[in-house]
Order: structure tokens, then sequence, then C-alpha cells
């Protein structure tokens, strides 16, 4: 990837714009002529209006948000006319997109972190080591890469309820918990997780960790203090992956939190759309998705390479 | 990585006695292997197991019998919730929609990710024998590549307003009217014919920006060489396309295929948020997921939106093998 921005510049035309002509037919370069100049012409074109058609909607969003719900009423496609910073507010509090937010993170925090640990140590384990059993393991993981979510949904609540039951541990799981969301989200990760960090994990030099048991490191350590560190870029390549994911997540939440409270940010969003045809706030429905959209643009924005290459390498492997 | 080089330093001969011996008694590299393996495989595998497998070997199950969900007694039925999918017309205007989606979805989105792709990456000015990208195609990218990192639900709702009627704030109507197209305005998302498509082209546009990119890696994999042989011998760009850019990124392109085939079964959050739970109006935008959802925690009819998700994974494991064995043939036709 990091070759993509250098070629672009080297043979562009100088200064003043205009292409140098060639001097005689006999010089001429093939391919340059009015007819290419044309369609270069007409391949910028198209390569700016999707350019709009992609971010215009956004912008009108975020415009929207600072609208009075009269003005985007009214006027649509104007400048609002001064910076409703009530619609934040509304949003933050009113429509409880705080709450939401604040549970989002909270989920995410754990679900992350399980994922990314539990992956790596099943990856691990399947790319490393021979034992019986091993194949099977790995392809029930990678079988659940084609499984339709939707057939899942039914039973998982169930399932999900179910451990709101049990002895000790009960009151922690079931329905509306952080902790079974968190959990159901890093079940439904595990097989792109395990897929993707098997084969970087089979990449890595095997004569590191055959150096490191022969002076007696046991296989814990070896693990935690050698092989995660050297894992480093896989695992941060598919953490963007999954925390984009999980940020993202929309019809999981929709199952297991019910509770109004409890909802993550991309569920409550969905349902404060879905109501607000009763209420008519528009702008804080706007408002709410500002904020919802924010901390991903800001991760995309600072880490726009990785994500791209995170997202899209993970489908190529 | 410093570890390396001890075991790279030392006489290879003195290492390989060393490891012969240690072999003999006992490997070091089994001493404590089960213990570690079962220690590291049980929470992922447990997680895994309880809360991704079980549910789908149960909703098998389910399927059978007439379970509203809300009592803990049930009856096994047999097939008739089988029988009432095939009877359903709801269904069927899903699968329809399913369908439509299917073949469009990948068609749109990979056709547009191409050409931008490749607008991007050797569509620039053709002078002397470089090829090269267009002005700024690094900013195109970013561009292009960012609805894919957006929630489908903020998705779902900007386009929700896009298309929504001029008088709630319905951008796409007020942008008719402003240029005078009076005539194209419309209640969009009040039309049963348009709702799919509307769906489709959402989905398009959220995911182009995606295969621009994992193209876009594709062609700058190429080497330059081929394009400027390509050029010295006055191939268009027309040719080039289609002789040497298409045919070197055509495994991308099948991979991406399947992806977007299996992005296509889904859609289930585009038309929950756009058009609410019963698929639109006249229920003509539903698709599979959202039967699947509104039968189950709408209807109480838990044991029939398992029927229907069992139906879903037939048809997702039709999919996967038939692209397989596509695939494979092509690849033994190429070889």
């Amino acid at each position: 990837m990091s070759t993509t921005t250098t070629m672009t510049h080297d043979h562009e035309p100088d200064g003043n714009g205009q292409p140098p002509r060639p001097v005689s037919p006999r010089r001429r370069t093939p391919g340059v002529g009015p007819g290419e100049r044309a369609i270069s012409f007409l391949n910028g074109g198209f390569l700016l209006f999707w350019a709009l058609v992609t971010t215009l909607p956004l912008l009108w969003a975020m415009l929207s948000s600072f609208k009075t719900n009269g003005e985007f009423r009214t006027d649509p496609m104007g400048l609002p006319s001064g910076l409703e910073w009530d619609n934040f507010a509304r949003a933050w509090s009113a429509a409880n997109i705080g709450q939401y937010f604040l549970n989002s993170i909270i989920v995410i925090s754990m679900s992350l972190t399980l994922t990314m640990l539990f992956g790596s140590m099943g990856a691990y384990v399947l790319a490393r080591y021979d034992f019986p059993g091993n194949r099977l393991v790995y392809y029930v993981f990678v079988a659940g890469l084609v499984l339709p979510v939707f057939l899942a949904l039914v039973p998982m609540f169930f399932v999900v309820r179910e451990t709101g039951e049990l002895p000790l541990i009960g009151p922690m799981l079931g329905l509306n918990s952080y902790l079974s969301l968190a959990l159901v989200y890093v079940a439904f990760s595990m097989p792109f997780t395990v897929f993707f960090l098997t084969a970087f994990f089979r990449t890595l030099p095997s004569s590191v960790s055959e150096a490191a048991i022969m002076d007696g490191c046991s296989h814990f350590r070896l693990f935690f203090t050698i092989m995660l560190p050297m894992a480093k870029p896989g695992i941060v390549s598919l953490a963007l992956f999954n925390f984009l994911g999980h940020w993202n997540q929309y019809v999981l939440p929709l199952v297991i939190m019910q509770d109004g409270d409890k909802r993550v940010l991309a569920q409550g969003l969905g349902t404060l759309a879905a109501n607000t045809g009763f209420r008519a706030d528009w702008t804080a429905l706007f408002a709410g998705l500002v904020i919802a959209l924010l901390p991903v643009l800001i991760v995309y924005i600072l880490f726009q390479k990785q994500v791209q290459a995170g997202l899209t390498g993970g489908v190529l492997k | 990585m410093t570890l390396t080089e001890p075991a790279g330093a030392a006489p290879a001969e003195e290492t390989r006695r060393q490891r012969t011996q240690r072999t003999r008694s006992r490997s070091p590299m089994k001493r404590g292997m089960y213990p570690f393996i079962l220690t590291f495989l049980l929470p992922p595998v447990g997680i895994y197991a309880l809360y991704m497998l079980s549910p789908y070997i149960q909703a098998i199950y389910i399927s059978f019998t007439d379970w509203s969900g809300l009592t803990t007694d049930f009856n096994v039925i047999g097939f008739d919730n089988y029988v009432e999918l095939w009877n359903d017309d709801q269904i069927w205007t899903a699968l329809r929609n399913n369908l439509i989606l299917l073949v469009f979805a990948p068609v749109l989105t990979l056709l547009l990710g191409l050409f931008f792709a490749s607008m991007l990456n050797v569509g620039g000015k053709r002078r002397g024998v470089a090829v090269q990208g267009v002005r700024g195609s690094s900013i195109y990218r970013i561009v292009y590549f960012f609805p894919q990192v957006l929630s489908v639900v903020i998705v779902g709702i900007v386009f929700k307003y896009v298309f929504a009627p001029e008088s709630a704030g319905g951008i796409l109507n007020s942008l008719f009217s402003f240029i005078g197209l009076d005539g194209l305005t419309q209640l969009w998302l009040g039309e049963p014919s348009y709702l799919i498509w509307i769906v489709l082209l959402v989905m398009t546009w959220s995911f182009v920006g995606f295969y621009v990119v994992l193209f876009s890696a594709a062609m700058q994999s190429i080497p330059k060489e081929i394009y400027e042989a390509a050029l010295l011998d006055g191939s268009t760009r027309f040719t080039t396309f289609r002789r040497v850019t298409l045919p070197l990124v055509w495994d991308t392109v099948q991979v991406g295929w399947v992806y977007m085939a299996i992005q296509a079964m889904d859609g289930f959050a585009f038309v929950h948020i756009m058009l609410g739970v019963h698929g639109g109006v006249d229920g003509a935008g539903d698709v599979l997921g959202v039967a699947i959802y509104r039968e189950a925690f709408s209807n109480n009819d838990f044991g029939y939106a398992s029927s229907i998700g069992v139906l879903m994974l037939v048809l997702t494991m039709t999919i996967a093998v038939l692209f397989m064995r596509i695939m494979r043939r092509e690849r033994v036709e190429l070889a």
C-alpha cells in the first residue's frame, strides 16, 4: 500500500497546466491525441461524480444536524442559518444517545479484548501445534464463516436467556446483560478471527519458538512474551476489523438488548429513527447520527491505510 | 526476534546433537503440550460452541415444532412449517427480493468497482511510456471507501431521508424540484415496485468503495512493464483493460463476487431501517432476514421463523457449493 501515493504525480504537466505538445508526428507517443484527452477528461468527470455521490448525502446529514426542525422541513438543501447545538443536547440526553454511547463502549471494551485474546490463543494452537483433532477444530471454526446469522437468532435468544438462570454467574449473564452481548460478539467473531490469525501465525518463523523451548521456556510464556508480540501487525489489523464490526453491529443487540436503557449505539439510533416519524424531531436524530459517526470517522482518518488493508486483506486470505 | 540469534549462531552440529539427545529422552516441544493446548482451546471453543454452534443445531429442531417462544411446552409438528412456508406469499416476495439482490448487487458493485479502480490506477494521462493513475487518486480512495466503515444503520437512516417526501426533508425530491425536474419527484418509499431497487442502490452505494480499494491493491501488483509493452504496441485503453488488467485481477474479482453474494443474502439492516419490520408498503421490500426477525420477535412464532432460517441456510449453502464448483472448473480449464 505504501507505493500507491507516490506514483501519481510523477509525470504531471508543468505549472501552467498545459501538456507540452508533441513536436513532430514521428516523436508522437502512441495513445496521446485529442481523443485520448477527451477520455481523460471524461474519466475525471466520472471519478468526481462518484466522489460527490459518496460525500453529499453524508455532508447533508451533517448539515442537517445543525438546523432547526423548521429549516430541515422547509429548506432541506440550504445551509443552516445558525448552529443549533441544542440538537446535540437533545440527542445526547432526551433521546438517550449518551447512554447508548456508553453502553457501546462498555460492550466493545469487553468483546474486543476477549475476541482478540481468545481468537489469537485458539489460532496459535491450531497453527503451531500438531495434535489429533487439530484439523477438525479448525474446520468447525471456519464453517461458521458461511452460516447465515439469522438462522441462529431464535435459539441464541433462548441460550442467552437460559444462561441467566445459571447458579452464581447467572445474574451477570442472561438477556440485557453487557457481558452476554459481548460473549455473543466474541462467538460470532471467532470464525473469521481464527481463520485469519491461523494463517498469520503460520507465517512466523519456527526457529524462534524452538530455540525458546530449548532454553526451557514454557509454552505459556512462549506465547505471551514472544509469539504474541511477533504477531502484532496481524492482530492490529484484525482488531480494527473487529472494532468496526462490533461498533456497527445491529441485529445481535436487537435480539439480546431488549431493555430500552441497555441498547447499544447503532441499535438505539435505529429505534430513534423508527420513532422519529411520530415526534418529528428530525434534527435531533441527525445530531445523534453525527455523534455515532464521529468515532468511526476519527478512527478511519487516523488509521485509513490499516483499515483499508485490514478490511480488504481479510477477504483475500 | 533476539532469540533467533543464539540458535542461528551456535554451530549447527552441536544444536542438532543436543536436540536428538533430548528427543530420545523426551522432546521438549512435547513437554506440557497437552495441558497447554487444552487451556488455550477451551475458552474460544467453549464460547463459540455455546453461543454460535449450538443455536444452529437447535434451530433445525425448532423448525419442526409449533413453539411460540412464550411458553415452555410445544408440539413437534413435522413438516407443517415448511408446508406453510411454501404457501406463504410473503416468503416468496422475500425470496424473490433476496434473489434480485443476489444477482444485481454483485454485478453492479463489482463493475463499478473495477471501473473506478482502473481509472484510479491506470487511467491517468498516457504520456511517454509511463502508465499512471489520475491526480489525487489516493484522496479518491479515502473518500470512496468511507461508507464501508459506517454502520449500516447510519447509511439506512441517511437514505431513508434522502428518499423521503419533500415535506419530511427528502433531499432527492428537493434536488429534482430545484433543477426543474419536478416530473421526477416521487414518493420513492411509497411505491411498492421501487422498494427493493432502492435497497439495491443503497447497498451498492455503500460497497463500491470497498471494491475500489480491493481491486486497486490487485492492480498495483501488476508489473508496470506489461502496461508499457501494451502501450508501445498501440493498444487502446479498453483493450488494455480487457486483455491485461482484467485477466490479472480475475482471482480477486471472483473472491469479491462471493463476498458480495453473502452480503446480498443479508440486507437485514438496510430493509429494517429504511422500510421497517414489515418490509415497507405491502411488504414489497421484504427480505428473508427481516421475515425471520418479524416472525420470531413480533409474531411470536419461533418454529416458523426457524423454518425460514433453514430455508436461508439451504440457499446459502447451495450458492457456496455452486461457486466452488464453478471456480474449480475454471481453474482446471486455465491449467
